[in-house]
This record gives C-alpha cells, sequence and structure tokens, in this order.
C-alpha cells in the first residue's frame, strides 16, 4: 500500500504545507502511521545558495561534534539550528532533527562536472555510512525533508509544516512492511536535487543496490526509495540522461512491446535495457520524484500500483488516489490515470 | 410512498458514513442520497435488500464490497475495485474507475460509463444462476479479464480505441467482448478469440439495451455493432507450468 502525493507549481508559486497535509490525510487507509514525511523545494530562500543539510541526530550532544568537524573539512558551515519542533501526543521523539546551511569547497572535487554536488554527495554516504549517530536525511539547496515514525497529520503538526512555503511538494503516507522505529526509514529520500517518494516494493532492490554501489554510491537505510533517488541522480547527472531516459532505463518497455517498435526506436530501447539491466526496477511501484526544476511520476511495467494525475491553472498533481487531489484542489479541471510505461513529466518554467 | 434520506458525507470518516447507510437500510428506506462523497471506502459494502444509494462524488476504493442485492449509483469517478466480490445488486458508475474494478465479482452488475484501469474483471467468476456482469462505456486498460473464471466483460469502447493489452491472461471461465475487431497481438496465452454469432448477439443485446437507457445512450446502433468475443481456449491454462500430472 503507501499513500504518495506530490504537487507542482509551474510559475513557481508558493504553497505552505496545510493543503499537502490534507491531502495526504485523506489517505490514511493506506498507511499504518508508522511513518509519514514530506519535502519541499523553496523553502529557504534566504539561503539559496547554501546546500541544506537536514540531520537526524541519535543525541544532539554527543553527534553533533563529529558532523560540525566533518563538514568544516569540506567547507564552511553558514548557519547551523534545531529544526523548529512542536511535540505531538501521539509521536514518540527519538532523535533531534537539526539543519546546516553549508557551502562546500567546489576545489576539493577536481575534474568533476558538478563539483559541488560531489562534495554534498560524498559528505551524505560518508556521514550515513558511519554508524555515528547522525543521518543526513536531505542535502538539496532550497530543499528540506520532514519525516518522522507516525501518521502524517502528527508529522506535519510535529515539523510545523504550514510554516513553509515551497512550488514543489511531495508527501508519503507509509504502510510498514519494516523497521517500523527508525525515523530515517520512511519516504521521501532525497540526495541534493533529486527527492523520491513511492508506493510499492521493488523487487530487485538487491541488483539495483549492488549497481549504484559500484559507482559509490552507499545505501545505508535498506529501502528502496533511497536506491531510487542514487539511480535518478546517476543517470541524469553522472551519465547525462534526460529525465525520459532516465525513467525508460529504470521502467524500460518489455521486450515483446520492444519488438512492435519501428526500427530506430527498437535500437534505442534495446541499447538501454542492455546498458541498464542492472538498473532496471521490478516488482509493484509508482515513483514520484522532483529536483528544482521538475516532477516526474512512473509506474511499474504491470502497473501493480495506482497513479492519479490532475491538472488545474499551473498545478500538476500526481497521487495514489483521486481524493487526495480533490482534497487540495476541489475544481481540478482533469484527471487522468496514465498508462503503465507512460511517464507525467511536468516542468518548471524556466 | 417511498422512503428517502439525504445524508452529507462532507469530513465524515467511512466508519460512521457507512453505519448511517447501513442503519437508513434497516429502517426500510428505498432511496438513499449521499452527498460530498470524497474518496470514502467500503460504501455499500455487504448491505443486502433493494435499497439504491445515489453517491454524489468521488466513490472510494471497494464500493459495493460483497453487496447482495442494493443499486448503487455514482455520479462520479469510483476508485479501485467497485464490486468487489459483489454477490447480486447494480453499480452504476457515471464516470470512470480505477484498476481491478469487479474484482472476483460472483453476480450482479458493474457499469462504467468511462474508463477503467487495469485488470477490470480480474476473477469473476460463477456458478449456475450467478453470472456477473460487467460492461464498460469507453475503454479497458492492460490485462483485462485476468484470471477471469465466469460471467460476462463487455467493453464498449465508445470514446475511441482501446489500449488493452494481454487480455483474459489466465481465463478459464467467462467470456470478453469488445467493440470492433482486436489485434491478435492483444490477446494473452491461454485466451482465443472467436466471431460474434447470432446467438451471442441475441444474449447480449438486453446488457447493451440496459446500459445505454442507464447512460443515456442510443442502444440500436451497439446492438447492431461488429464485436470480438473473447474466450479461454482451454479451462487449465496453466495446467502444464504449476503442476505435474
Amino acid at each position: 500500500m503507501c499513500g504518495i502525493f506530490g504537487v507542482m507549481d509551474k510559475r513557481r508559486q508558493m504553497m505552505d504545507g496545510s493543503g499537502i497535509r490534507e491531502a495526504l490525510s485523506m489517505m490514511n487507509e493506506r498507511g499504518s502511521g508508522e511513518g509519514a514525511g514530506y519535502v519541499a523545494y523553496g523553502i529557504y530562500p534566504d539561503y539559496r545558495d547554501c546546500y541544506a543539510l537536514h540531520v537526524f541526530f541519535d543525541n544532539a550532544c554527543e553527534n553533533k561534534a563529529i558532523v560540525d568537524a566533518t563538514l568544516e573539512q569540506w567547507g564552511s558551515i553558514e548557519c547551523d539550528e534545531a529544526i523548529p519542533t512542536c511535540d505531538q501526543l501521539n509521536l514518540k521523539v527519538n532523535c533531534t532533527p537539526w539543519r546546516y546551511f553549508f557551502k562546500p569547497d567546489a576545489s576539493l572535487a577536481p575534474g568533476s562536472a558538478s563539483p559541488e554536488k560531489d562534495v554534498v554527495t560524498n559528505l551524505v554516504m560518508q556521514i550515513n555510512a558511519c554508524a555515528n549517530g547522525a543521518e543526513i536525511v536531505s542535502s538539496g539547496k532550497n530543499v528540506g525533508l520532514f519525516k518522522a515514525s507516525g501518521w502524517p497529520e502528527d508529522v506535519a503538526d510535529y515539523y510545523r509544516i504550514q510554516d513553509y512555503e515551497g512550488y514543489i511538494w511531495l508527501a508519503h503516507n507509509r504502510y510498514a512492511t519494516s523497521n517500523p522505529e527508525l525515523w530515517e526509514r520512511p519516504d521521501p529520500f532525497n540526495l541534493h536535487d533529486w527527492s523520491v517518494v513511492e508506493n510499492g516494493k521493488t523487487t530487485t532492490y538487491g541488483a539495483n543496490r549492488r549497481y549504484v554501489e559500484s559507482f559509490g554510491y552507499n545505501c545505508s537505510t535498506g529501502t528502496d526509495s533511497e536506491v531510487i533517488a542514487y539511480l535518478i541522480d546517476l543517470l541524469t547527472r553522472k551519465h547525462g540522461l534526460d529525465i525520459n531516459l532516465a525513467i525508460r532505463a529504470l521502467a524500460p518497455p518489455y521486450w515483446d512491446e520492444i519488438d512492435r517498435m519501428p526500427e530506430a526506436e527498437q535500437n534505442l530501447n534495446r541499447a538501454l535495457r542492455f546498458a541498464y539491466g542492472s538498473a532496471t526496477m521490478n516488482g509493484p511501484f509508482t515513483v514520484v520524484a522532483a529536483n528544482p526544476d521538475m516532477m516526474v511520476g512512473f509506474t511499474d511495467r504491470g502497473k501493480l500500483r495506482p497513479m492519479v494525475v490532475g491538472e488545474c491553472g499551473d498545478r500538476l498533481y500526481i497521487a495514489s488516489e483521486e481524493t487526495a487531489i480533490r482534497a487540495m484542489e476541489p475544481k481540478v479541471e482533469s484527471i487522468t490515470r496514465p498508462a503503465a510505461g507512460e511517464p507525467v513529466i511536468g516542468r518548471v518554467a524556466p | 410512498m417511498a422512503k428517502q434520506v439525504t445524508i452529507d458525507a462532507k469530513g465524515v470518516h467511512y466508519t460512521p458514513l457507512n453505519q448511517q447507510i447501513r442503519k437508513a437500510v434497516e429502517d426500510g428506506v428505498d432511496e438513499i442520497v449521499v452527498d460530498n462523497v470524497l474518496g470514502q471506502r467500503f460504501i455499500g459494502n455487504g448491505l443486502r435488500g433493494n435499497a439504491t444509494i445515489r453517491v454524489n462524488g468521488v466513490a472510494g476504493g471497494d464500493l459495493a464490497m460483497f453487496m447482495s442485492g442494493p443499486t448503487v449509483i455514482v455520479s462520479g469517478n469510483a476508485e479501485h475495485a467497485p464490486g468487489n466480490t459483489m454477490d447480486s445488486g447494480k453499480v452504476v458508475i457515471h464516470g470512470s474507475a480505477g484498476d481491478a474494478v469487479a474484482h472476483s465479482m460472483r453476480g450482479g452488475k458493474v457499469f462504467v460509463r468511462g474508463d477503467i484501469g487495469y485488470r477490470g474483471g480480474i476473477h469473476m467468476k460463477q456458478y449456475e444462476t450467478q453470472r456477473p456482469i460487467l460492461v464498460v462505456g469507453g475503454s479497458a486498460q492492460t490485462f483485462l479479464g485476468e484470471y477471469m473464471a465466469g460471467g460476462l466483460l463487455l467493453v464498449l469502447g465508445l470514446d475511441g480505441a482501446m489500449k488493452a493489452r494481454e487480455i483474459g491472461s489466465g481465463i478459464h471461465g467467462g467470456e470478453i467482448v469488445i467493440r470492433g475487431d482486436v489485434d491478435e497481438a492483444c490477446l494473452a496465452a491461454g485466451a482465443k478469440k472467436l466471431p460474434l454469432t447470432d446467438e451471442d448477439r441475441a444474449r447480449i443485446a438486453p446488457v447493451i439495451q440496459e446500459f445505454a437507457a442507464d447512460f443515456g445512450l442510443d442502444a440500436e446502433p451497439l446492438v447492431k455493432a461488429d464485436y470480438t468475443r473473447i474466450v479461454p481456449a482451454s479451462a487449465r491454462p496453466f495446467a502444464g507450468k504449476y503442476t505435474w500430472e
């Protein structure tokens, strides 16, 4: 199960988190109260040039010094503070959410086409791989991720997401099948630009994980959405695939569909399947992903999970259920259910 | 005189909402109008009798599951699996519906004016006089009639081409009738095409007429149209796959 929700405003008009909270709570039947999360783009305009690192400390006294020291080695901390929270009766707090606004030292990644992001990637992998009581859960510019083990409303109220304004929001309501206690386990997952929410479970987790780890990513949570976030970063940023091709590599057409395509298209699709066999995701899933410029949604090839798309003016919605969209946009102009293999791609106006 | 009640579902969770509907049926109400429905699940679940329930809005998942007798009319769309394991009665959906429509249905009728999602009619079944019917006005998606064991699945394709592939995957009973021709490549292994005989047409004509009447369509051209009938190639499509004789 799980319920996912994404909304994007093509003209970067801001939405506070209250509507997203309401939309996600429409799908509470799809969750089990053991995990929910939100991620928003555009929420830190005062620090738009810094990478916002959201970190869960097991204990802010003991664990923070290690992270401070590591960050100072790789760049400079412009500001850091506890993320404002408001205790909720039904939420058992087991870590301290903290945020850093961080400027990486680009000279430390010589020869890279995106040195700052390489530094941030390395930092996230290094800190999350160690059992040091600190877990970086999001690391993008002007983006922040808020998640915990609980029902969507409690998690939203704990982080006071109504106080944040973003032009893209993703949200996830978890139906836990393992490890309910850990706050870093539920979706969303983020690595600098890209954030991912997923409804489902990939059966290719092992193969996909080995594949991204062979490129230096380190999967520390054992969750498929973490691997998906790294796969998208690898294919789009490192390999330079456009998002259409990247999604096609992750959820390619079946061989018999490829056989029926015109020759040029056949060649492209065969090449993609050969090159990215280990990145291909199987099993039931719907994924909604975003970066600062776009929001995308796609499903597994057998369409074992729902995906509903709504459009209204400048707003694009992708959700597990139509009702979540209507909760936020009662007068939604179009509702569609795209076929498997038809990715939905919405771009923010330049 | 027919008894009618109106229930406002705005902001009401499905449990108290369904309790109210159930109470109304027990009180002998003939027509229950439920306004402002937004995704409440399980409406009409397990209800018996012959009341009519008018759902104004978008019905949530598993509409009319296990229902035996009543009629449910939805003004908007429905989420996943309306008619799930329904026993008898009727569901009329004026919009479209999600995946797994008429899942395991064992009797009664589900009419959808718009499109349905993937796996429509999955594992519909029949027994003696119990024979479920699913009619789709628009298009159906892939894995239509998956593991179908009985009943009638009729797709009229009123709004453009059918997108379904792998039709009748694992079908071992019942029939799928689709308006127009269906490419052989769209059939799953274990399903086969047959021409529609006059006898078949006479059997589906009353179903088409009832569907057309419910949605204000002209039945005549639909009754006369060309149809493709898809049936199981064998009663045990996977006999050699999962078992050894």
